[in-house]
């Protein structure tokens, strides 16, 4: 990266984190981030849920200590929430029981700053993020929107030079969101936030590219920087403009890229997942709309995923787990940004309830291993139950508690659908109790 | 108003393990170590004119201001004790493996039985002083107050919200600002709700632990308890109704006064940022609002709070909690060797105690025998008080004009120490000659039902509307409707009241189970008889063990029953 220019205000060597298992290895969250912060830009920090982006931030912001590298701010090394870095929230985390005027006072108390000059520095914070009016309402009066300016309020009045924002806008509603967007960025073009640099965490790539000068896309475990994308394009920015068009295509694609993996996926082996490969959370219900959207005109079978995103009013967040979901059990494939419809996928549209169901546990046996684990175990056992605790330990070996419990939750609910096993949650128990004899 | 979590159903743990038989222990070696010194102190104080108790109703102000003042001085002592311990638990990891199970141990104890010690050993301390008396009964007030404010205290401190630690910490606050920005105000809800319970629960051990009786020596302390005390040695009738009448006007005050404004404000710290339906302010919240002089000395007040918590005293919290520390292996080692020594001290003291003072087999069985019967009392009481309380707290719950009104009336109710009703009991027992193993029974509850009522009231009010409608476009009707509809809706509400009336239970037996008219006695078999009559004796060893077991018994119970329930019913009877 490029230090030679500029000293820079921010930089990361070299950082990992990992995940403390005790019984065998560590789990990598970040593997070997690199990043320098210099004066003047908006940075965004693009990825998908659980790339580590989150964490980066708040080793950033010296909340968190890195498992290894080094963080030095304005020179020094970083050991602990810094002066001089404010923060903003994905859930405002504004204190229910201070009124607008003292959750903005809070960080100026903790300095010590006398109490008229805390008042007027706070007011002069509130009337800058429009909250004139409020300061004397407590946060559950007001609305998501104005919360969230509270929450910028109150990083802004500590005047600091670094603004992190940890997906500050994804809690509000689209026209609340646009609208404190183009505040912000309003502001800033203007010289008029107090600040050095932003640098702000996102899944949403149109509001990365409509704020940012500068995108670092994330793949996902471990977390790494797979490209850096500078955004030449000066504010205010239209949505609108093929370029601006063609820059969100391009990171589409840059991220479906990067997550497709890397076996052909229409060679239908068992190999494209193993046991441990994390499943995304995502319905039955979703991934049959989808391949009915998928199917229908006016994609008939190809789509562009932008547009798609855009007419499914879903957040590339969201499309992506479905599309790789998708590509995991055969039914679909993502090419460049594209998201194809296979042969068994084109199937599944026109079979019926207990077709679908049928195509559903035999994609399941073939492509999710832990499915067909979970099942095979079943059946050799003389009761055919199991419990479903020795699957989430062994499934802990290899990913975090979270994402072994969402991983193995995701894997019932299939199985379920598919009508592969029954499962009893008081038990915590695998059965094929109302199950038919298997096919 | 709606209830809170009881503070020892939120802890994971169920089984008894060896944490708390630990625990158990070294609370025994206590008990043993201050019994051995207590019987020494005893002869000091002659009846002294300061400890004579007036019958004659002109002294009731008098005496309900000081059995008030005991309370509020054993409160002001709880809280420091909360603010206190609760924090070390959390903060200290290590300390936090010791004062957990202690803690849960010390608020399973039937406290009444103790009183017999405690007076013994401030009496020790101040031998021939008033004084002594007073610390004893404030400190047996605090007793019946301190664990469950600390354990909601701690509660809330395991569950501050991420994001709002993230935040304190990034805005620099020092120690001692985030325990008053942050820390207390999100555990005020809790601790205001778990304060109220405390003080009804402590009217109940004031009344109780004015009037002493240790061995051959009696004492009163004036107030409201030894006032009835001695209209019951005297069989004064008038002089009961009279001490009910004050009781129940220091209630009203301090339940007006006091709590109904602690209640409202401290809504504002209810930690769900969306606006909920807002309960009318109580009328002295707004004379404080509208009253000029007033409002400038509550501003005042808040104003000088808030500059004492903006000092910026002890460290800023780092910023290196997150990263898996790594364990100091010695330090470890050295904590847990001394606290190994500590419980194999207390096995010793306890073991040397049991031997010396000749307790045998024979003796536990008795003990474990009473017990069973007392906890056959218990569980028919339970039973009874849901047959009735829950149908009526339904049908009270769903109409909520008359669950706003109900509700006050049942806290006012449970805060009412039963005691003082007693006599009502033993005289129409004495009067019919009734069995005193069956209708002293329904003493125990007395002053507990409420809680079932109020917990059930709650949760019916709090039952979503969209289920009603529900249920009722789905025809649901008659028993249908009761197992299907409202029963699991319910639930965890009920629960929450069962526990905190079956804990309460248990320790009015002791002073249920064993009733005096003038010179006629009542006793019932039962574990508190037993150590009733153990504390009449002034019989030590029997003292610790009926103590002792029924503490077991008390703590098998909330693990083994209870607690189960509890977590069944969040794990399923709730959405989400």
């Amino acid at each position: 990266m490029d230090t030679t220019a500029l000293a820079a205000l921010l930089e990361v060597r070299a950082c990992r984190q990992s995940y403390h298992k005790d019984t065998n290895v560590d789990l990598l969250v970040l593997d070997d981030v690199n990043l320098a912060l210099h004066t003047g830009e908006i940075v965004g920090l693009l990825g998908r849920s659980g790339s580590g982006k989150s964490t980066l931030l708040r080793i950033v912001s010296g909340l968190l200590r890195p498992t290894a590298g080094e963080v030095r701010w304005r020179g020094a090394p970083l050991l602990g929430p810094a002066p001089g870095v404010a923060m903003v929230f994905q859930s405002f985390a504004l204190f229910p029981w201070l009124t607008v005027q003292e959750n903005v006072e809070l960080g100026l108390e903790a300095q010590g700053v006398a109490r008229a000059e805390r008042a007027e520095r706070a007011q002069a914070a509130i009337d800058l993020i429009g909250l004139g009016g409020f300061e004397s309402a407590y946060p559950k009066e007001l609305s998501g929107g104005m919360r969230q300016r509270v929450g910028l309020a109150r990083a802004l009045v500590v005047h600091p030079d670094l603004l992190l924002m940890d997906e500050p806008f994804s809690a509000l509603d689209v026209l609340t969101a646009e609208t404190l967007r183009t505040d912000l960025i309003e502001l800033w073009s203007e010289g008029r936030l107090p600040l050095k640099s932003v640098l702000m965490v996102t899944h949403n790539i149109e509001e990365a590219v409509l704020m940012c000068d500068r995108i670092l896309v994330f793949t996902s475990n471990p977390g790494r920087i797979a490209t850096e994308l500078r955004i030449p394009f000066a504010h205010p920015r239209n949505r609108l403009d093929p370029a601006f068009r063609q820059m969100v295509d391009e990171i589409y694609a840059v991220m479906t890229r990067r997550a497709a993996p890397p076996a052909a996926p229409t060679v239908l082996t068992a190999h494209d997942a193993t046991f441990a490969t994390p499943l995304h959370p995502v319905s039955t219900n979703l991934l049959a709309g989808l391949l009915e959207a998928l199917a229908a005109p006016p994609y008939s079978g190809r789509a562009d995923l932008p547009a798609l995103a855009a007419s499914l009013q879903m957040e590339a967040d969201e499309l992506l787990p479905l599309g790789e979901t998708l590509q995991l059990l055969g039914f679909a494939v993502l090419e460049e940004g594209d998201i194809r419809l296979l042969e068994p996928g084109r199937k599944f549209v026109h079979a019926d309830t207990d077709e679908r169901k049928l195509l559903f546990a035999d994609a399941l046996r073939a492509h999710v291993p832990l499915v067909a684990a979970i099942r095979r175990t079943i059946d050799e056992r003389w009761n055919h139950r199991a419990s479903a605790v020795r699957f989430r330990d062994e499934l802990e070996d290899h990913m975090s508690p979270d994402y072994a419990e969402d991983t193995l939750r995701t894997a019932i609910t299939w199985g379920r659908y598919a009508e592969l096993f029954s499962y009893d949650e008081e038990a915590q128990q695998f059965s094929l109790d109302n199950i038919e004899a298997p096919a | 108003m709606s209830s809170t979590t009881h503070p020892s159903l939120a802890v994971g743990r169920r089984l008894p393990n060896a944490f708390d038989l630990a625990a158990l222990l070294c609370v025994f070696a206590v008990v043993i170590g201050v019994v051995r010194v207590a019987p020494a102190t005893f002869k000091p104080i002659a009846a002294a004119g300061a400890l004579a108790v007036d019958l004659a109703p002109s002294h009731l102000p008098e005496y309900a201001l000081r059995t008030t003042l005991r309370m509020f001085a054993a409160l002001a002592l709880s809280l420091l004790f909360t603010f206190t311990y609760a924090p070390l638990a959390v903060r200290s990891r290590r300390a936090g493996f010791v004062l957990i199970p202690l803690l849960d141990v010390l608020q399973s104890v039937p406290i009444l039985g103790f009183l017999s010690f405690t007076t013994a050993f401030f009496m020790g301390l101040f031998p021939g002083s008033v004084l002594g008396l007073e610390l004893a009964a404030i400190f047996a007030i605090f007793t019946s107050q301190a664990w469950n404010m600390a354990f909601s205290f701690y509660q809330s401190l395991t569950t501050i919200p991420r994001d709002l630690e993230e935040a304190a910490r990034s805005f620099h606050l020092t120690a001692w600002q985030r325990f008053w920005r942050l820390d207390v105000p999100f555990a005020i809800p809790g601790l205001v709700w778990n304060t109220m319970l405390s003080m009804s629960g402590g009217w109940f051990f004031v009344v109780a632990s004015e009037a002493i009786t240790l061995g051959d020596n009696t004492w009163k302390l004036p107030g409201i308890g030894s006032y009835v005390a001695e209209a019951l040695a005297k069989r004064d009738l008038g002089a009961i109704g009279w001490a009910i009448l004050a009781m129940f006007g220091v209630i009203l005050i301090y339940d007006q006064v006091l709590f109904r404004p602690l209640v409202a404000w401290s809504a504002k710290f209810r930690f769900e940022v969306t606006a909920g339906a807002v309960a009318a302010d109580p009328w002295l919240l707004k004379l404080l609002r509208r009253t000029r002089v007033l409002r400038l000395a509550a501003d005042g007040v808040s104003d000088a709070v808030g500059r004492l918590a903006a000092l910026p005293l002890g460290g800023v919290t780092g910023g290196a909690s997150a990263t898996p520390q790594r364990r100091t292996r010695m330090g470890d080692a050295v904590f847990f060797t001394i606290v190994g020594l500590v419980v194999a001290l207390a096995v010793v003291r306890v073991v040397d105690y049991i031997t010396a003072n000749h307790i045998g087999w024979a003796d536990l069985a008795e003990a474990v025998g009473l017990g069973c019967i007392t906890l056959l009392r218990v569980v028919v009481l339970i039973a009874l008080a849901s047959l009735v309380w829950v149908p009526v707290g339904v049908w009270i719950g769903l109409r909520p004009a008359w669950a706003r009104r109900i509700q006050v009336v049942a806290q006012f109710l449970a805060a009412f120490p039963a005691n003082l009703l007693f006599p009502i009991f033993v005289v129409l027992i004495v009067r019919f000659h009734l069995s005193a193993d069956i209708w002293l029974t329904p003493l125990m509850i007395l002053g507990t039902q409420w809680y079932i009522l109020f917990n059930v009231v709650a949760g019916a009010s709090a039952f979503p509307g969209d289920l009603q409608e529900a249920a009722e476009s789905l025809h649901l009707r008659g028993w249908l409707w009761w197992r299907r509809v409202i029963l699991p809706g319910i639930f965890p509400y009920y629960v929450t009241g069962a526990i905190t009336a079956s804990g309460g239970s248990w320790n009015a037996s002791i002073v249920a189970e064993v009733a005096t008219w003038g010179h006629d006695k009542l006793v019932a078999h039962g574990l508190g008889a037993y150590i009733a009559q153990a504390t009449d004796a002034g019989d030590f060893p029997r003292i610790v063990l009926g103590v002792a077991v029924m503490s077991g018994f008390v703590i098998v119970f909330n693990r083994g029953v209870w607690r189960p329930m509890y977590a069944y019913a969040t794990r399923r009877l709730t959405l989400s």
